[in-house]
């Protein structure tokens, strides 16, 4: 009995091999495909002829190379402004943010102030808050104020709105299992809050920081609904704003164009994460596995 | 130090959400210069609005097929890859990366996809299946909006999912497997409780997700054919900031509000009942 328990124990432990080993990766692969033909078929198809992308029968690689397409979408827009454009908000938001809510998650970890629980429950409530919602009152202020179209309201946003609580509640968890006893003995040799926060905690939360500011950087940079009511001119937009406008004088796709844009918009980004995908997914694991 | 993260609550959620109920009892649109109180006329417009009960049930239907599939589709996944083989991670990698592509980048791609003469009908046909025309046949479109979103972000849940999984201690399933316990009944005794938390914390974040989408309805069908991809954040936009009425959308807006609230409460309160355990 005891022995049998055992091997069925490693078992568990062990790797998997010969058919259920081949029955999860069949079925792994099939479940793949809406995930990865997508990319597979925008950076394809956008490298064709304008009547190849929906030509019969559909080819997977393209029968004709026309790299001239990428050149287009530079010709069309200022593409290069509204990379720069799209690059640079998200860097400002990535810094503001992840500097208040790691501010704001050490606060809420480590120091405790009148109403602190409730303040807390009620800023959970941003988490579920429709952009929807707010937005509209936002966007009345922001056309009193005449930063309407600015990056103004582009920025503030994703930098102190609901997102600024998602990383408050990210590094709050962190700081929270962070251990307190290093902290206590920098306080009893007579080191300021602040000082124990910056020369103690700060340095030791890389990778945590690190995620955060992926998570932020991404937030911004994919932001779609704010940058769409706010801005109006073709030199301010972001990226995800442009990309749905590469259409003819009809309004109608130019479908290989677009799609040379859709993939300038979106190689970079997955070419950082395929290099650095085992962090990446390891660090939103590890902020995010005590939710 | 948490002054400026409450500051930012303050103005950017806080006061945005006073507004909005403050505003819905006005006929505020920017375009007639329009802002007087009309008390709750936007809110009976509203019930009598055959347009708005249409989209309240098309937001339903997308909220009652999305979070199911999403989050079983998810899970199954992520007990999939907490096995031990070869080339998980990268499994988990594909998954997921979908996750961090802008959704706006994402819907572009998935509505050449999905058309008429486009490649996934090619490959049905292939195999002998005549395709419908997925954004333009009903019931397809609702389906394609549903499933270019649950691909879009179902790796996030994934990843929670793992993360939860893995946390569950090894010698539980051992002392069950003493007490001749299967896989199946493993699952559903040890690994359900066990997890349950995380189980309500990913279903209030994907349940709050699915009354926020907006770019796949604009990009995919803009709502059609006729109103049946309608959903009410994208109502609130169109009345908001393509029509200007911004008096009518506030009025939407809180019921928005209002409708993710109560969601969010109820399953609170229900936490008792199937959370085996608090965190």
């Amino acid at each position: 009995m005891r022995s049998k328990v055992n091997k069925r124990y490693t078992r568990r432990n062990s790797k998997l091999t010969g058919w259920r080993l081949f029955g999860i990766y069949a079925l792994l692969l099939v479940i793949a495909v809406p995930f990865l033909f997508p990319t597979w078929w925008m950076f394809t198809a956008s490298l064709k002829p304008i009547e190849e992308v929906f030509s019969f029968p559909a080819s997977l690689i393209p029968n004709d190379f026309q790299i001239s397409n990428y050149a287009e979408v530079f010709r069309l827009q200022p593409f290069l402004r509204q990379y720069w454009n799209s690059m640079s908000i998200a860097i400002v938001v990535t810094i503001i943010s992840v500097t208040i809510s790691t501010m704001g998650g050490y606060a809420f970890a480590r120091i405790s102030f009148k109403w602190r629980s409730k303040m807390f429950i009620i800023l959970l409530s941003a988490l579920l808050m429709p952009a929807e919602v707010t937005l509209i009152p936002i966007f009345r202020l922001m056309v009193k104020s005449g930063l309407s179209d600015s990056f103004f309201p582009i920025i503030l946003i994703p930098a102190f709105g609901a997102h600024a609580v998602v990383g408050l509640f990210l590094m709050r968890q962190f700081f929270l299992d962070f251990p307190a006893e290093l902290e206590e003995a920098a306080e009893i040799d007579g080191l300021s809050r602040w000082r124990v926060f910056t020369k103690i905690a700060l340095p030791l939360s890389g990778p945590a920081l690190a995620s955060l500011a992926i998570i932020s950087f991404l937030y911004s940079w994919n932001l779609f609904l704010e940058p769409l009511v706010f801005l109006t001119e073709p030199n301010k937009y972001t990226l995800p704003v442009v990309l749905p406008q590469f259409t003819d004088t009809y309004g109608a796709p130019i479908f290989n164009v677009q799609l040379a844009a859709t993939s300038l918009s979106v190689i970079p980004v997955m070419i950082v994460f395929v290099m650095a995908q085992r962090h990446f997914i390891r660090g939103i694991t590890m902020t995010g596995i005590k939710s | 130090m948490a002054a400026p993260v409450l500051l930012g609550f303050i103005f950017l959620v806080f006061y945005p959400v006073v507004s909005v109920i403050r505003d819905s009892f006005t006929s505020y649109n920017p375009l007639s210069g329009d802002a007087a109180f009309i008390g709750t006329d936007n809110y009976t417009r509203l019930i009598q609005d055959e347009t708005a009960l249409e989209v309240a049930k098309n937001t339903l239907i997308f909220a009652c097929i999305l979070v199911p599939v999403n989050m079983a589709l998810a899970l199954f996944l992520a007990v999939l890859l907490n096995m031990h083989f070869r080339g998980r991670t990268t499994f988990r990698a594909i998954f997921f990366s979908p996750v961090i592509v802008s959704t706006v980048a994402w819907t572009i791609v998935w509505k050449y996809i999905l058309q008429d003469d486009g490649p996934l009908n090619y490959f049905l046909g292939l195999s002998g299946v005549d395709g419908p025309n997925w954004l333009r046949d009903n019931p397809f479109p609702m389906i394609s909006v549903v499933m270019v979103q649950v691909f879009k972000n179902l790796g996030m849940n994934m990843i929670f999912f793992l993360a939860a999984l893995q946390g569950v201690p090894e010698e539980m399933y051992e002392s069950s497997e003493i007490d001749g316990a299967n896989r199946w009944q493993q699952f559903k005794k040890i690994t359900l409780p066990f997890i349950s938390p995380t189980i309500l914390l990913v279903a209030i974040l994907t349940i709050a997700g699915a009354f926020q989408v907006f770019a796949q309805v604009l990009l995919l069908t803009g709502g059609g054919p006729g109103l049946s991809t309608t959903v009410l954040s994208y109502y609130i936009f169109i009345n908001a900031f393509q029509i200007f009425d911004l008096g009518y959308a506030s009025a939407l807006a809180v019921c928005l509000f209002i409708f993710v609230m109560l969601l969010t409460v109820a399953q609170w309160q229900i936490r008792t009942r199937w959370v085996f355990r608090e965190v």
